[in-house]
């Protein structure tokens, strides 16, 4: 993993029940997330995804791109607009400079279209070879 | 906006870490890295148990973390309320067995272009004393202003 390198896209559709389970797996049962109505009574289009799995999407195209969960010691990321479910979430990023051994990624995810999570950042070790 | 409770800190909670809830996780998630469900993958790795993946600081820091969040106090309009940012620094590897304590606390509150930030912070160590998790958690009110 070298300056300007891609890291592997990670594309990824969440299926029609994907946020019940999550909210199960977390622990954030917002009705904005699991239950249709509720989601459309405050104006939102139906149920949205939780950003935090949008973000887990982000971290897990980090450590499959670096080698495995170990690698990864830093991610920050800003939540924009919604996810849905049932469509398309692709997550793609750059290496913007390695220094001492650690990646710094600019990285996203993006939906529709649009960036649900933008100007991220991840910070991942690279492996060290062994002889 | 009133800006009071910048600086308080809640009180710690411990989260036991369980080896069926890392799997739940990683299913909801998508991994697949048999480091998450495997207890043999991960032996054989060199680690205890299962490996908790990054993003499950999620699990173990929401006992701390969601209490600072309803603290009236701190006066967040929910209705109002997008999940704006949110960083962590990880440290050492969790794995499943281990006793997660996490500590929470408003970390600032501003206002900017009429909407609310609201900034906590929360810091999680394992049963050794090691530092595995510092989180900052953003969250933006729309229109207190």
């Amino acid at each position: 993993m070298n300056a300007g390198d891609a890291i592997p896209e990670l594309r990824t559709t969440p299926d029609r029940f994907l946020t019940v389970r999550y909210a199960g797996a977390s622990g954030d049962f917002n009705p904005i997330h699991i239950d249709e109505d509720f989601a459309k009574q405050v104006g939102l289009p139906g149920r949205i995804l939780h950003g935090l799995w949008t973000m887990a999407q982000v971290a897990r195209a980090q450590t499959e791109a670096a080698g495995g969960p170990q690698s990864l010691q830093r991610l920050a990321v800003q939540f924009r607009g919604m996810g849905v479910p049932e469509a398309e979430v692709e997550v793609s990023g750059e290496v913007r400079e390695v220094r001492d051994g650690v990646a710094l990624i600019d990285t996203r995810a993006v939906q529709n279209g649009k960036a649900i999570i933008r100007n991220a950042e991840a910070e991942v070790r690279l492996p060290t070879i062994q002889e | 906006m009133n800006t009071e409770a910048v600086g308080k800190t809640y009180p710690s909670t411990t989260y036991a870490v369980g080896r069926e809830k890392i799997k739940e996780y990683a299913f909801a998630v998508g991994e697949t890295n048999p480091l998450h469900l495997d207890v043999g993958a991960a032996r054989a790795a060199g680690y205890r148990d299962v490996v908790a993946p990054p993003m499950f600081a999620v699990v173990y820091s929401a006992p701390s973390v969601t209490p600072a969040l309803f603290d009236p106090e701190v006066g967040i309009n929910f209705a109002m309320m997008v999940h704006g940012g949110q960083e962590f620094v990880w440290g050492p590897l969790v794995v499943a067995g281990d006793g997660i304590t996490t500590t929470a606390s408003v970390k600032s509150i501003e206002e900017r272009a009429g909407n609310g930030f609201f900034v906590f912070a929360s810091e999680s160590v394992n049963q050794d004393g090691e530092t595995v998790c510092r989180a900052t958690w953003t969250n933006i009110v729309r229109g207190v202003a």
